[in-house]
């Protein structure tokens, strides 16, 4: 859907991006993540030509991307905003028009959108009197209204309770559903888990990593398992012999659990074969690195100080 | 093209929707139409009549001193005391100094202080008076002086058009009319179109609408729509401004005034003095011919179109110019300093339009 080829801007002497060569797979969610600074919001802005690049080129279903590409693409950026005077009704009207999309058509959508999202008061207020979050869903409306075919959220989720995050939520996996390209740039790591299918993570201008969630997260998991277990974990440590390493365990009523991290080569079924004599064994898991490990290992390796101011939001 | 008419239409409308547009519209003409009323009115009802006493020892004043609607003059050769004066119905008493025809000066005295219009009338009576006497002591015929005063008046010809008189002067005038305007629109709607780049920038919207349409579009929607705000403005006010005036003179001369005499008592002591001074400068009185010969000398449809191109030019280019510092600052405080080298091009316009 989406090629970026080795994208570079520079503000003065600041390099913002340094040669970001990436795709954005059609039809899936695609996480943008990376510390402040690191050149996300620069990144997105290129892509919806709200400034230029200084080298490189953004590509679109195979061709360059022009400016009549803009009217289907969905933008919400980071940064809400809304003309405060004007009423939502007319506001929404008045940017679905600007899109492309005739006077009715916006009207009939619309009426859908504040429909099934209990907005149908909201019509003749003005911006001004809405709250934060009530803005914030006129917002992502407006985005999505002219059904654009690739849809770029800035920090989706900044600035709403966890009922309207979860709303935003299903409605970027519905969209995903009917063949949007979603990309979205936040800092919430279980959303990037539970939405996106692929990443980029961005660090000090430089694309550090770039793929598939679930094979990312294989590719840094250490060979650790949980094994749900009863017995004694002693006689676990014992039985483990040279097939892997009992990092710790728990005794919690009835059954017990260990973190067992399998030596190099090992197969998980050649330690159950080593266990079974021993222990009882009641379940076993993969425990795959959780995105938020992944960030802050990638990013500490390059700058450990921003990694906590990172991973604030 | 159909994007543009869409901004055109919302910068248009959501101007003219607001309370302060109504309010200025309702107002200008309000202010304009009421301060002409207002001053009709004060210069009509001048209620307080000067009794000015005229102490005059040397006998100078050899005329009758001309009272006005709000002076009369008594003259007199006998010394006041303050104590008599203070008595006595007069409201001004004013002592011509000794050797006032060398030196001419005289004192005031006053109860209530004449208003200005009232003070100009005195003024000019004893300045007449004592100009007739030191004519006399100097032995020449005031007719002969008045002859020898006369100025020169310099009619101009185009020497490709010797037929006619040319009016140059009155001409630059219409220019320099035009080209106040000129300034004032595009000040007054270039400002509106850099708050609303900068309106735009602070609601952070401007990323929404950028990526929806392409830069020009929405810079030239912005200028012609807050252009379309202006002319309906302009309109308006015109209109308005017409129908008070018309209404307000039309209730004094139901009430008993004259509104030809308002009007002229409207005109500050100033400008009758300017305006008698022209009207003894040209020693007759403005023939309607020569008006006419103005108008036909005129090209209005060049006219027309020579300000309409520089109107529209103008507007655009200051406009932009004003966008640009619109987009390039974060506040309306950091306006100013780049507002200065934008407005020095439109003052050194203005100055040439006047002296050249």
């Amino acid at each position: 859907m989406l090629h970026l080829e080795g994208i570079t801007k520079r503000f003065g002497t600041f390099i913002a991006l340094d040669g970001i060569t990436m795709d954005v797979p059609p039809g899936q969610v695609f996480g943008l993540l990376g510390p402040n600074g690191a050149g996300k919001t620069t990144l997105i802005r290129i892509i919806t030509r709200i400034t230029g690049p200084d080298e490189g080129r953004v590509l679109l279903d195979g061709h360059e991307m022009g400016p009549d590409d803009v009217a289907r693409m969905g933008y919400l950026p980071e940064e809400r905003g809304l003309y405060k005077k004007m009423k939502v009704g007319e506001q929404s009207l008045y940017l679905a028009q600007l899109k492309g999309m005739k006077r009715i058509d916006a009207q009939k959508r619309l009426k859908d959108w504040f429909e099934r999202w209990d907005m149908g008061g909201w019509w003749n207020k003005k911006v001004e009197e809405l709250s934060k979050g009530m803005a914030q869903k006129v917002q992502f409306i407006t985005t999505v209204l002219h059904e654009p075919k690739l849809l770029i959220l800035d920090e989706p989720f900044s600035g709403f309770d966890p009922i309207n995050a979860e709303l935003i939520r299903s409605e970027i996996l519905r969209l995903r559903d009917t063949g949007v390209t979603v990309m979205l740039s936040t800092h919430s790591m279980p959303s990037v888990e539970e939405l996106c299918d692929h990443i980029g993570l961005i660090d000090k201008a430089r694309l550090m990593l770039h793929g598939n969630v679930r094979e990312i997260r294989r590719q840094y998991s250490d060979n650790t398992y949980r094994f749900e277990f009863k017995g004694n974990r002693v006689a676990l440590a014992n039985a483990l012999s040279f097939t892997g390493e009992l990092i710790d365990a728990q005794e919690n009523g009835e059954y017990s659990h260990a973190r067992v991290r399998l030596a190099p080569g090992v197969k998980l079924n050649e330690v159950l074969r080593q266990l079974l004599p021993s222990v009882e064994i009641h379940g076993v898991q993969e425990e795959v690195p959780r995105m938020h490990d992944i960030f802050i290992k990638v990013v500490s390796e390059t700058q450990p100080e921003t990694v906590a101011q990172g991973m604030t939001e | 093209m159909n994007k543009i008419r869409l901004i055109i239409w919302r910068e248009f409308i959501t101007r003219v929707r607001k309370p302060s547009f109504l309010i200025m519209t309702i107002l200008g003409p309000l202010l304009i139409a009421g301060a002409i009323l207002a001053m009709a009115w004060i210069g009509s009802k001048e209620a307080v009549i000067h009794q000015v006493l005229v102490i005059d020892a040397e006998g100078v004043i050899g005329r009758r001193l001309e009272d006005s609607k709000s002076v009369q003059f008594t003259l007199t050769s006998v010394q006041w005391p303050d104590s008599a004066f203070k008595e006595s119905p007069y409201t001004v008493r004013i002592n011509l100094l000794p050797e006032v025809l060398n030196d001419p000066h005289a004192d005031l005295f006053y109860k209530t202080l004449p208003s200005e219009f009232a003070m100009s009338h005195i003024r000019g009576q004893l300045d007449k008076s004592i100009e007739l006497a030191r004519l006399k002591q100097a032995n020449i015929d005031p007719e002969d002086f008045e002859r020898v005063r006369k100025p020169l008046d310099i009619k101009s010809f185009d020497i490709e058009d010797v037929a006619n008189q040319s009016f140059a002067q009155e001409r630059a005038m219409i220019g320099f009319f035009f080209g106040y305007f000129m300034f004032i629109f595009i000040f007054m709607y270039g400002v509106q179109v850099m708050r609303g780049v900068m309106e735009e920038k602070q609601n952070r919207i401007v990323e929404v609408l950028i990526s929806s349409v392409r830069p020009f579009q929405l810079m030239m929607g912005k200028i012609v729509g807050v252009a379309m705000v202006g002319f309906t403005q302009f309109m308006l006010w015109i209109g308005i401004t017409t129908l008070m005036l018309v209404l307000g003179l039309a209730v004094f001369a139901s009430s008993g005034y004259d509104p030809a005499a308002l009007a002229e008592n409207g005109m500050t002591a100033q400008m009758q003095q300017q305006l008698a001074q022209q009207q003894m400068a040209q020693a007759k009185a403005v023939d309607s011919d020569k008006v006419m010969d103005l108008i036909n000398q005129v090209n209005i449809p060049l006219v027309l179109a020579v300000f309409a191109f520089f109107f529209v030019g103008g507007y655009l280019l200051y406009s932009s110019l004003l966008a640009a510092i619109g987009s390039a600052v974060d506040s309306e405080t950091d306006t100013q300093q780049f507002m200065f080298p934008v407005t020095i091009p439109m003052i050194v316009a203005i100055f040439i339009g006047w002296v050249g």
